[in-house]
């Protein structure tokens, strides 16, 4: 076994997920067979090469530090689930 | 003739001459996604009020003699490209309200060259599959066989211009998105070199692999709407700031001089036997027509699904964490505080593979895991980039099939991911290596359904691979066939 039913919860609750049972069950065979497949991986020999991020090799991209327009408050806001004023509004965070 | 079944460049000619007007044609279109897309499902929304009203101010710039190799002409786009003021999904329950404040760098450019913009095209969610039957608005069907897929993820895209629901389309692609499905589809697909195209406004799903190319009935078309979107653009850090050569000027001439290279790895066991007899058939167009064809190798591209699928869903589960339900997007709250609010959000929001992707890649990069799994591909990724430019010392151009298969059946690959996976295996090297690489009709299977050639470019070599694509296309006529529908 690659990964076990409690390591898949615990990835769950990293990626903000709220899984039921059907679907923890599910992508616990899954991951374990995708994870054993990308294990071919470690039969190559990789000491010393450098990783890629980016296959374009490229310089950091600079710009000037100039203002721009923005959206604006009105546009920024206009797809939130819930806004109040000037701001999204969320759940209440501190007690 | 319909209008619908002329190429951008041949619908250019008309509209020029006033032969036909860009609202006549859009009209055309229009009623032609109304008669077909019952069955086909390839679009997500469509904007008619929106396209007829770019249609007048099309015809008014044509009648004016200031009219593009766009102006008029009726496009389409996946659902990933944000629109300003048209809803863009792609194709996931978590933004099937999101109206988007903006426009994308793809529909700016677009627009600014006068092109009608017909609507939104249905994908696989997040572009995260190959089949197109991961759509929160239901699976597209192929138009050469209504029981089988069109590919995947710019199914929409595919199935929209083989259907002649659009002249051209815009697709993404991170692992084949744009070539498999136009191999499935019969038309023409080009995935750009990285950097080649903004990425502003397409909605990320793997930043590094992502890039957005044209989908078309022919080769000329693919150059006419490549040269639309490619360039610089300041708003696309990773764009690259290199000329944009004439590609229409690269068509033209046989094959005399050019090395075409055979990966020996991409022919071995598996490959269908009627996709093996399609793709050898164009190697002997290709000698024909004074090609030079020689053997190269790929020795690491057994290697390339599984660094892929690292890569790739590490990218995908840091982008997707945007969807938290503050900003835009689907929210679910039980009045149980913040963190069940992004976790209830999420998980209503997303589909089945596109969890299994943020679980996978959130576990790639995860505490214990990070140098095992994520940097590993990493390297591995510089192995397969090394593959390609030691293979382009000896070629100019790779020749291979775009997938093992043809079109596969609706359903038929569904309960096994690592199978859906590996249908992209002949793709997903070259996003790896961030060459260009082309796919275009090379023949049919004997119930006919289309088979895909794949010509893959030097980085920044898109104008050998349309010249070769559109040599081979001049001497056949695969191009020519109409899909059933």
């Amino acid at each position: 076994m690659k990964i076990g039913r409690a390591e898949v919860e615990h990835v769950a609750r990293l990626a903000r997920l709220a899984l039921d049972e059907e679907e923890l069950d599910a992508l616990t065979a899954q991951m374990d067979a995708i994870l054993g497949y990308v294990d071919q991986l470690g039969n190559l020999n990789t000491e010393g090469i450098v990783p890629t991020a980016h296959a374009v090799p490229m310089e950091n991209a600079f710009r000037p530090d100039e203002v721009l327009v923005g959206l604006g408050e009105e546009k920024a806001l206009q797809n939130a689930p819930a806004a109040e004023g000037p701001c999204f509004r969320v759940p209440k965070v501190i007690e | 003739m319909s209008l619908t079944d002329l190429t951008i460049h041949e619908l250019h000619e008309r509209l020029v001459r006033r032969e036909v007007s860009s609202v006549e044609a859009t009209r055309a279109y229009l009623e032609r996604i109304a008669a077909v897309d019952e069955r086909i499902n390839a679009f997500i929304t469509v904007d008619a009020e929106g396209a007829l009203r770019q249609a007048e101010a099309a015809d008014r710039r044509l009648a004016a003699g200031k009219g593009g190799a766009l102006t008029g002409i009726p496009l389409a786009l996946k659902d990933i490209f944000v629109t300003e003021g048209v809803r863009t999904t792609c194709a996931s329950k978590i933004l099937q309200n999101f109206i988007p404040p903006y426009d994308g760098a793809a529909a700016a450019r677009l627009k600014e060259a006068g092109a009608v913009l017909l609507g939104k095209l249905n994908m696989d969610e997040f572009a995260m599959g190959s089949s197109n039957e991961n759509s929160a608005f239901g699976a597209v069907k192929n138009p050469w066989n209504l029981q089988c897929v069109p590919g995947g993820s710019s199914g929409g895209s595919a199935a929209a211009v083989a259907a002649r629901q659009a002249a051209a389309t815009l697709g993404t692609d991170t692992g084949g998105s744009i070539r498999q499905p136009a191999a499935h589809c019969g038309v023409v697909g080009l995935k750009p070199t990285y950097g080649r195209v903004s990425r502003y406004g397409v909605i990320a799903y793997a930043s590094s692999l992502d890039q957005v190319g044209p989908m078309t009935r022919d080769v000329e078309d693919c150059a006419l709407l490549l040269q639309a979107v490619a360039g610089h653009d300041p708003a696309d850090s990773t764009s690259v700031d290199t000329p944009v050569p004439d590609y229409r000027a690269a068509l033209g001439g046989d094959l005399k001089g050019v090395r075409v290279g055979l990966p020996r790895e991409y022919f071995i066991e598996g490959l269908d036997s009627d996709v093996k007899e399609a793709v050898m058939g164009a190697i002997t167009v290709c000698r024909e027509l004074g090609a030079e064809i020689v053997e190269v190798s790929l020795p690491h591209t057994e290697y390339a699904v599984a660094c892929y699928y690292l890569v790739a869903t590490a990218e995908a589960s840091s982008n997707l964490a945007r969807y938290d339900g503050v900003r835009y997007g689907l929210r679910v709250d039980e009045g149980k505080g913040l963190l069940d609010m992004y976790m209830k959000s999420r998980a209503a929001g997303f589909g089945a593979e596109v969890k299994r992707r943020i679980m996978l890649g959130t576990y790639a990069l995860s505490s214990g895991y990070y140098d095992a799994y994520y940097l590993k591909a990493q390297k591995v990724r510089t192995l397969i980039r090394r593959d390609f430019l030691e293979a382009f010392e000896k070629a100019d151009v790779l020749l291979t099939p775009v997938a093992p298969t043809t079109a596969f059946g609706l359903g038929e690959k569904t309960a096994d991911p690592l199978q859906m996976y590996l249908s992209d295996i002949f793709t997903i090297p070259v996003n790896l290596a961030g060459s260009c690489a082309l796919s275009l009709p090379c023949g049919f299977t004997p119930s006919g359904l289309p088979v895909g050639l794949q010509l893959v470019g030097r980085p920044f070599g898109e104008e050998t691979i349309l010249r070769t694509a559109h040599a081979y296309e001049q001497a056949t006529d695969w191009h020519r066939r109409v899909a059933p529908i």
